[in-house]
C-alpha cells in the first residue's frame, strides 16, 4: 500500500465539492435463479444448488424468471421509474473463473425502469433536511459464483494456493440500480450516502423483494466519488469503491475518499479511474483493478431470450398493490404512536416497526406494544443473538400478554414470565400462565392472612404507618409480593394494609 | 430388399408388424457402418452395447403393449452438436474430446421418446463452423458418391451415414446452410425448419439467433417424420415457437405443384455457379411448370448482402457462445501445472484446444463487437439481416415459394478450398438467406451435374411457419423425379 496523505475533512470541503454516484445491487428473494429451476437459499453446501443451465454447460439455454421481472417491475415503481414497454437482455463479456459462461446476461442499453428518484432525510444544520436522489435506472441480470482462495494470508487471489469456485451463487437474479450523479451535498456527502443505502433498504423490505442483508451480500454498494475544485464546474475524475457491505461503511468509505482524493489533489497528484475496496477495520480504501484501459464487455442483445415486453396492465396491478412507503409509513407511525425522531430510529433500527404494528393491529395499545418489543423482546432477542423477528413469539401473543395485563390478571413482573415461558416453547400466553400458576392474587381472603403475618413480622414499620407516616406502607407492600411471589396485586394490598392499620 | 436399404417409414411400419424387431434393424445397420465406416468416416462415435441396448430397450416397450410412434426402433445417426448422456459430445472439437454430458439435448429426449435407436454421433466441421467436414479435429468425413470428394458440411457425418446407407436418418443443425448444403452434394433431402420450430437446448451452439437442428433422410416423407419426433414448442427454450403447426407428414404424403406460385430467385444465378448446375436448376423449374406450377422471376437485391452480414453476426455470436470452453468446468485442460494462473491455464487451453476455423470466426466476431466497431459491423449486418427478410416478405406476397439452386456447386475435392475460406463460405450462397430471416427451407435432389456425374440440390424456401408448403412441393418434385428416373436419385451412387 502506497503512503497516502488524507487531507483533513474540513479542508478537504473547503477546496472541493464532492460529487457521489451509488450502484447497488439486490439480491432478489425469488424461490429460483434468474434463469434455471435451482433453488437460491443462502448458505447451501458447494455447488449443489446447480443445474447444466446455471454451470453453462454447452447447449444449454435460459429461460427468464416471471417472478424475477414482477419484483424489479415492483422496485422501479417504487422508485417512480418508467417501465419500459420493450426492453431486452444483453450479454457482458469478459473472462472470470467464477463465471460459468465468461459473460453475463445483463441488461445494456435498454434497461426494464429507467428515470425515477428517491428522497432521503438527513440530518442537516438547521433541521432535517431532504435530498431527492435522481435514479438512472434500474436493471436485471445474473449472479456470478464465488471464488474461495484457499491459502495465503489475504484470501485474495495473489499468494493463494489454489482457489475453489462455488456456482451455487450462479445465476442468482440481481437488480441493479443506478443513480444519476449526486451533486451539491458539500459535507454532508457521506451521510447522504448513507441515508439513500438506508432509505433503499427499508424500501425493498417493505417491497419484500429481498432480504437485503448486507453482511450476506444480498445487498452491495458500489460508491462512486469525485472531487471537483470549488468554483469550477468540470468533474473530476472518479473512483468505485466496490462492494461496500454496511451502512456505517458506504459512509466511512465517502468520507475517507474524499480525504484521499482531497490529498492527493492538493500535492497536485492526479487520481486514478480505478475500482478500489474499502477495509472496515481501518476505515480506509486500497487499489483494486484500473480501469484507466477501460474494459470492452462487447455488449450485444442476448439471442437466447426473447424481448421482455411486461402487459401494461400487468404493470398497473402491481402499481396498484405496491405497500406505503417507508417515508409515508415513518411519517404517520410517529405522529400516531406520538415517538421522537430519536425513539422512532431506534424502533426502525430494531427492526420492531412491523411486530409493533402487529402487535397493535392484534388489540395493544400503541405505547404498551413498542414497551414490550423495544425492552423485554429485544433482550432476550440480544440474549438468544436473534433478529427480534425470529423470536419464537407471535404479535397476537404480544397482544394477548398485554391483553391480560389490562384486564388485571397479570402484572408486568408476571408477563415478563409469560414470555419467558412462550418462548422457551411452553405453549400460548394463556396456557404459559395457567400452568405456571401466574396470576395477580387480589381476593381479600386470601391476602388478609398474609398480611396479618407481615404485618406480625414488620412491627416497627407497622407502627411508623399507624403514626401516620403513610410511606412506611410500602415495605409492608413489598414483603407482602415476596410472601406471594410477585402475584398479589399490589394495590389491593396496599389498600388492605392501610385498612388495616388505621383501625 | 435389404434392411438397410429401406426407408424409415418402411422400417418403421416391419417393426410395428413384427416382422422384424429393432434389434435386427439395429444390427444390421451397425454391420454397415463396421463394413463401410472405414472409408466414409461418417462417425465419431460408435457404441454398439448402448445402440442394441436401447434397441432391446424399444423392443420390450412394444411388447408391454406400449403405444409406439411410426419410427420407433428406426436407427438414426445423431449429430455429435447433441448432447446425449450415454455418448460423448464433443462438437468435434479437441476442446470437448472425451465429454459426457450430464443431460440429454431436448431433440435427444425427444428421438428416446419416439423408440428411435442412436447408432452414434456423427462427424461434423468443428462447432458447426464450416461447409466440408474439413473442419473437424477429428478428420475429414467422405462424400459416398466419391471418396475423394467432401460430403458438404458442417452436417457432413450426418449426410455421408444416411448416403452411405449406414443410418435411414439423421439429425442435423443448419446456421447458414449446414443441413441443406451437405444433403445436396450427398442426394439426401435436407431440412431447415423454421428457426425457433425445433429445440436448441442441448445443442452446442455456434450462432444462436441462426442455428436450427433438421432432419437428413433418403425421402421426404421420412424427413417430415423426423421432424414431427422432435419438434415443436419447447419451455427450455425461450426463442422455441408456441404455436400450433400445419401437419407436416401429410404435406409429405400428398405431394403437390397445381396453381402454386413460384418465384425463381433472380439473384442466384450467373458467375460463380457450375454451368451443370444451373442446367439441372433449370429443368427442375420446368418440371414444376409441367406439374402446373405457375413461375415467375423474383428479385430479392438485398441478398447479394447476405453472405458478409451472416459472416458478421455469426462470428459475433459465435465469440460469446464459445468463451465458456475455459478449461475450468469441463474438456480440455492444458498447462495447469500449479505455477500458472487459471487466465494463462484458459489461454493455453484455447489456443491448443480450438481449430483455425473456429479461431478465425472467434477473432472475426471479437473485432465486430468491438467498442467503436459495433454500429459499423454488428449494427450495420442487423440492418441488412432486416432487408433481407423484408426482400422474402415482398417475395411472399407475389409467390407461394421461392426456388434456387442449393449450392452454387456439386460436391469438390477433400482439399481443394481448404486454404480458401472465403471459397469455402461461398458454398452456403443461396441457404444463408433463410437462415437469416429464419424461414423454412428444404433440399431436394434434382439430378446429376454433366461435368462430374455428382448430385445437385433444389431449394425450396417458404415462409415463417410455412413448413408444410415447402414438404408438399418437395414430395411433387421427388415423385415426378422418381418416376423420370425410375428411382431414387441415390440408387445411381456407385457401390462402396
Amino acid at each position: 500500500m502506497s503512503v497516502e496523505t488524507l487531507m483533513p475533512y474540513d479542508e478537504a470541503l473547503a477546496r472541493y465539492e464532492p460529487v457521489l454516484g451509488i450502484e447497488t445491487h439486490i439480491e432478489l428473494g425469488t424461490s429460483s435463479k434468474m434463469f434455471c429451476g435451482c433453488a437460491t437459499a443462502f448458505g447451501a453446501e458447494p455447488n449443489t444448488q446447480v443445474c447444466p443451465v446455471c454451470l453453462g454447460l454447452p447447449g444449454s439455454l435460459p429461460v427468464v424468471n416471471r417472478a424475477a421481472i414482477e419484483s424489479t417491475i415492483k422496485i422501479g415503481l417504487a422508485l417512480n421509474c418508467s417501465i419500459a414497454e420493450w426492453c431486452r437482455f444483453a450479454r457482458k463479456n469478459y473472462f472470470y473463473p467464477d463465471m460459468p459462461k465468461n459473460y453475463q446476461i445483463s441488461q445494456y442499453d435498454e434497461p426494464l425502469c429507467v428515470e425515477g428518484h428517491l428522497d432521503v432525510e438527513i440530518e442537516g444544520d438547521d433541521g432535517p433536511e431532504v435530498h431527492r436522489i435522481a435514479i438512472e435506472r434500474v436493471h436485471m441480470e445474473e449472479d456470478t459464483g464465488k471464488s474461495l482462495h484457499v491459502g495465503g494470508s489475504t484470501g485474495r487471489i495473489h499468494g493463494a494456493d489454489h482457489s475453489l469456485v462455488d456456482y451455487n451463487r450462479a445465476g442468482i437474479p440481481l437488480v441493479e440500480i443506478v443513480t444519476k450523479p449526486i451533486e451539491a451535498t458539500g459535507a454532508k456527502a457521506p451521510l447522504v450516502a448513507r441515508a439513500y443505502a438506508t432509505e433503499l433498504r427499508e424500501l425493498m423490505r417493505a417491497l419484500g423483494v429481498s432480504d437485503v442483508r448486507m453482511e450476506e451480500g444480498s445487498m452491495r454498494c458500489d460508491v462512486n466519488v469525485s472531487l471537483m475544485p470549488r468554483g469550477s464546474s468540470q468533474w473530476g475524475t472518479r473512483t468505485e469503491t466496490k462492494n461496500v457491505n454496511s451502512l456505517r461503511s458506504v459512509e466511512r468509505s465517502v468520507l475517507h475518499e474524499i480525504e484521499r482524493q482531497a490529498g492527493i489533489l492538493a500535492g497536485g497528484g492526479r487520481i486514478i479511474q480505478e475500482t478500489r475496496h474499502f477495509h472496515e477495520d481501518t476505515g480506509s480504501t486500497t487499489s483494486g483493478r484500473s480501469k484507466e484501459e477501460a474494459q470492452d464487455y462487447r455488449y450485444f442483445p442476448e439471442p437466447d431470450l426473447v424481448p421482455v415486453a411486461p402487459a401494461g396492465d400487468w404493470i398497473e396491478e402491481l402499481r396498484a398493490g405496491l405497500p406505503e412507503r417507508p417515508a409515508a409509513r415513518r411519517a404517520r407511525v410517529k405522529a400516531d404512536w406520538g415517538l421522537t425522531d430519536k425513539e422512532l430510529q431506534d424502533v426502525v433500527n430494531a427492526g420492531a416497526l412491523d411486530l409493533i404494528e402487529q402487535t397493535i393491529a392484534a388489540g395493544a395499545d400503541p405505547a404498551a406494544a413498542r414497551k414490550w418489543w423495544m425492552n423485554e423482546l429485544s433482550r432476550r432477542a440480544t440474549a438468544l443473538a436473534v433478529e427480534l423477528a425470529a423470536l419464537p413469539i407471535t404479535a397476537e401473543q404480544v397482544a394477548r400478554v398485554q391483553a391480560m395485563v389490562t384486564a388485571g390478571d397479570l402484572n408486568d413482573k408476571l408477563a415478563r414470565q409469560v414470555f419467558e415461558g412462550v418462548l422457551a416453547g411452553e405453549g400460548t400466553p394463556d396456557e404459559v400462565a395457567a400452568a405456571r400458576g401466574l396470576k395477580i392474587v387480589s381476593d381479600d381472603g386470601a391476602l388478609a392472612g398474609i398480611i396479618d403475618q407481615v404485618i406480625a413480622d414488620n412491627a416497627d414499620a407497622a407502627d411508623k404507618v399507624r403514626a401516620g407516616k403513610v410511606a412506611a406502607a410500602g415495605a409492608l407492600v413489598g414483603a407482602v409480593m415476596k410472601a406471594t411471589r410477585g402475584q398479589a396485586d399490589a394495590g389491593r394490598a396496599r389498600e388492605l394494609i392501610l385498612e388495616r392499620l388505621s383501625g | 430388399m435389404s434392411l438397410t436399404r429401406m426407408t424409415a417409414a418402411e422400417l418403421g411400419e416391419l417393426i410395428a408388424s413384427g416382422e422384424t424387431s429393432a434389434v435386427e434393424v439395429a444390427q444390421a445397420h451397425l454391420d454397415r457402418i463396421a463394413a463401410v465406416d472405414g472409408q466414409v468416416k461418417a462417425f465419431l462415435h460408435v457404441d454398439p452395447d448402448t445402440t442394441l441396448e436401447q434397441a432391446r430397450g424399444v423392443d420390450a416397450r412394444r411388447a408391454a403393449g406400449e403405444e409406439l410412434g411410426p419410427l420407433a426402433g428406426v436407427p438414426i445417426a445423431h449429430k455429435d452438436v447433441f448432447t446425449t448422456k450415454d455418448m460423448p459430445t464433443t462438437a468435434a472439437s479437441k476442446i470437448l474430446e472425451g465429454w459426457l454430458p450430464p443431460y440429454d439435448a431436448t431433440v435427444t429426449a425427444r428421438l428416446r421418446a419416439a423408440g428411435m435407436v442412436i447408432l452414434g454421433k456423427t462427424n461434423m466441421d468443428e462447432f458447426a463452423m464450416g461447409s466440408s467436414t474439413e473442419n473437424s479435429a477429428f478428420g475429414p468425413s467422405r462424400n459416398p458418391w466419391d471418396l475423394t470428394r467432401v460430403p458438404g458440411g458442417s452436417s457432413g457425418g450426418s449426410s455421408a451415414a444416411v448416403a452411405a446407407y449406414e443410418a435411414p436418418l439423421a439429425t442435423g443443425t443448419d446456421t447458414g446452410g449446414s443441413i441443406r448444403q451437405p444433403a445436396a452434394v450427398t442426394g439426401l433431402i435436407g431440412m431447415k425448419p423454421t428457426y425457433g420450430g425445433s429445440s436448441r437446448y442441448g445443442l452446442i451452439a455456434f450462432a444462436s439467433s441462426l442455428d436450427t437442428p433438421g432432419p437428413l433422410a433418403r425421402t421426404v416423407l421420412d424427413a417430415a417424420l423426423l421432424q414431427e419426433a422432435f419438434s415443436g414448442h419447447d419451455p427450455m427454450d425461450s426463442t422455441s415457437i408456441d404455436e400450433p403447426v400445419p401437419s407436416i407428414v401429410a404435406a409429405a404424403r400428398n405431394g403437390d405443384v397445381a396453381g402454386l406460385r413460384v418465384g425463381v430467385v433472380r439473384e442466384f444465378d450467373g458467375e460463380g455457379y457450375q454451368p451443370g448446375v444451373l442446367a439441372r436448376f433449370r429443368e427442375a423449374v420446368e418440371l414444376l411448370e409441367s406439374l402446373g406450377a405457375k413461375v415467375i422471376e423474383v428479385s430479392c437485391p438485398n441478398f447479394t448482402y447476405a453472405l458478409p452480414a451472416y459472416y458478421l453476426i455469426a462470428p459475433s455470436e459465435c465469440s460469446s457462445n464459445l468463451a465458456r470452453f475455459d478449461a475450468m468446468r469441463y474438456g480440455l485442460r492444458v498447462g495447469d501445472d500449479g505455477t500458472r494462473s487459471a487466465e494463462e491455464v484458459m489461454a493455453l487451453t484455447r489456443a491448443e484446444g480450438f481449430g483455425a476455423e473456429v479461431k478465425r470466426r472467434m477473432m472475426l466476431g471479437t473485432y465486430a463487437l468491438s467498442s467503436g466497431y459495433y454500429d459499423a459491423y454488428y449494427g450495420k449486418a442487423q440492418q441488412v439481416r432486416t432487408l433481407i427478410a423484408r426482400d422474402f416478405d415482398a417475395a411472399f406476397e407475389q409467390v407461394d415459394v421461392l426456388v434456387s439452386p442449393t449450392t452454387p456447386t456439386s460436391a469438390f475435392e477433400l482439399g481443394e478450398r481448404a486454404d480458401d475460406p472465403v471459397a469455402m463460405y461461398l458454398a452456403d450462397l443461396c441457404t444463408i438467406p433463410s437462415n437469416l430471416a429464419g424461414n423454412a427451407a428444404i433440399s431436394v435432389p434434382c439430378g446429376l451435374a454433366d461435368e462430374d456425374g455428382l448430385p445437385v440440390g433444389l431449394q425450396i424456401m417458404a415462409p415463417v411457419l410455412a413448413d408444410d408448403r415447402v414438404y408438399r412441393v418437395g414430395a411433387a418434385v421427388e415423385s415426378a423425379l422418381a418416376d423420370r428416373w425410375g428411382g431414387p436419385l441415390l440408387a445411381k451412387a456407385p457401390e462402396l
